[in-house]
């Protein structure tokens, strides 16, 4: 009669095992330990622990203001000015939004023909966005004096996005590099060189134009 | 004279306090966590990066505040205030005063240790004018995923907006290099360019089936290549059938 009992008991347990460990082919056929006279069920009182999620304040966001000149090509070098967006997914790549404006100014054949103005004042606006993607390609420190370390990254940036610029909306490609050193554990600075990369039919027909920027930003982590 | 000049030197300080009380308020909101060092040692590093130096180590036993986190990399100070970064791996090998362990989790991760959020940044060609996009996907299972994607048109005649919602089914999560195929449907805004066509804007209903391949930079970070053939169920009737291609990255978030 026991050893029905036992055997009963272990088929049902080797058919549960089965199930739980779905396609694994050994299935535990083992004997209970010697001295186990009859069979127990035991029901294990575990307390589940809470497992917490740590509540650590993430800076894993940058945004800040931006300040430099902008060389709009044939249009002189100018004033721009605009604000960043960054967010770091790891220590190697982040994602940055761009947006800038800047007034582009009198084209040297404006100032040399004598005929009048090529663009209106609204279409002299060189307003731009870009998104796109950086990597620290050199994180490093700097030394400031014998006493002061600041944590630095030499950054390259590629990005997609549209400029408004006389008159139309126009495709840009935007390739930059950058060095980003941290004043402390929020605030950065950046030092940049873009190239904004669009074609512009001003003088008459399309033209693939470089319009080189340098800026220095300044932002925060939040 | 002299009272006077009390009171509004009071008045200053008054002011000061209560100003230093606001700051010191909006710095208890950012909740500091204290840990006790579990592993031999906790390794202090200059910088947020596996490239900076370890100048400091804290012994096991000794605890620690963890202050904030910067990607994988986590600021801790120590009891005799020695500051440095601690990554992610290091950190989950310390419990609380209470013996627990604390959950470290990646940003993104849900319960299941699954990422949720995909956003990405595409660009490229539709039917010959320029394409840029922004989508947001929200992973339903490894397979399957809703999307949206907002486009702008940049083209020679015409300029134009997309905005479309849609699923994506990823073939072979697993794999290096995962194909997948989408569909979906959406509103198209054309403008032509005034000066080539004297046509008012138009907003068409658009729907679209796509192919492409993903493949993993590193954990959170991804290329992204896609086709996608769309239909304009335009107004007048014949409708118009563009293609599209577009290259660019994504991560998870």
């Amino acid at each position: 009669m026991e050893t029905r009992l036992r055997l009963l008991l272990l088929t049902a347990l080797a058919a549960l095992a089965g199930c739980a460990t779905t396609g694994d082919a050994t299935a535990p056929a083992a004997e209970p330990p010697a001295g186990t006279g009859s069979p127990t069920v035991i029901v294990p009182q575990v307390e589940r622990r809470q497992v917490r999620v740590a509540d650590v304040d993430a800076e894993d966001w940058e945004v800040g203001w931006t300040l430099g000149a902008l060389s709009v090509e044939d249009f002189e070098v100018n004033p721009v000015y605009g604000a960043r967006f960054a967010y770091h997914i790891s220590e190697d790549f982040f994602a940055e939004g761009l947006f800038g404006s800047s007034d582009a100014g009198i084209s040297s054949y404006e100032r040399h023909s004598g005929s009048g103005a090529l663009l209106s004042e609204a279409d002299r606006q060189f307003l731009y966005y870009s998104l796109g993607f950086g990597w620290n390609v050199l994180p490093g420190e700097v030394f400031f004096g014998g006493k002061r370390a600041y944590n630095t990254a030499l950054y390259l940036t590629a990005g997609a996005g549209s400029t408004k610029f006389a008159g139309d909306n126009r495709f840009t490609v935007t390739l930059g590099a950058g060095v980003r050193i941290l004043l402390n554990d929020t605030l950065a600075a950046h030092l940049d060189l873009r190239d904004h990369i669009l074609d512009v039919d001003v003088f008459g027909s399309d033209k693939q134009t470089h319009n080189l920027e340098a800026t220095f930003s300044l932002t925060a982590f939040f | 004279m002299t009272s006077l000049l009390h009171w509004r030197t009071d008045i200053v300080r008054t002011w000061l306090l209560a100003l230093a009380l606001c700051f010191l308020a909006a710095g208890a909101r950012a909740a500091t966590v204290e840990v006790i060092v579990a592993d031999p040692f906790l390794e202090l590093r200059t910088g947020p990066g596996r490239g900076y130096p370890v100048t400091q180590v804290v012994p096991r036993g000794d605890p620690v505040a963890v202050l904030k986190r910067r990607t994988d990399w986590y600021k801790v100070v120590d009891a005799r205030g020695r500051a440095g970064w601690v990554h992610r791996d290091q950190m989950a090998m310390t419990l609380t005063a209470a013996g627990t362990q604390l959950d470290f989790r990646a940003s993104g991760l849900d319960d299941s240790g699954q990422y949720r959020r995909e956003v990405g940044v595409l660009a490229g060609d539709f039917e010959g004018a320029n394409v840029i996009t922004v989508y947001g996907s929200y992973v339903l299972n490894p397979n399957l995923a809703a999307e949206l994607r907002l486009s702008q048109l940049l083209g020679h005649d015409f300029d134009g907006q997309i905005a479309a919602i849609g699923l994506s089914h990823l073939f072979r999560p697993d794999w290096r290099v995962q194909p997948f195929v989408s569909i979906g449907t959406g509103v198209i805004r054309i403008q032509p360019d005034a000066t080539q066509a004297p046509e008012p804007d138009s907003t068409e209903q658009l729907a679209y089936v796509g192919a492409g391949l993903k493949t993993q930079l590193s954990r959170r970070f991804m290329f992204r290549a896609e086709y996608n053939k769309s239909v304009v169920f335009m107004d007048r009737g014949d409708n118009e059938e563009p293609t599209e291609w577009k290259l660019g990255f994504a991560f998870f978030f």
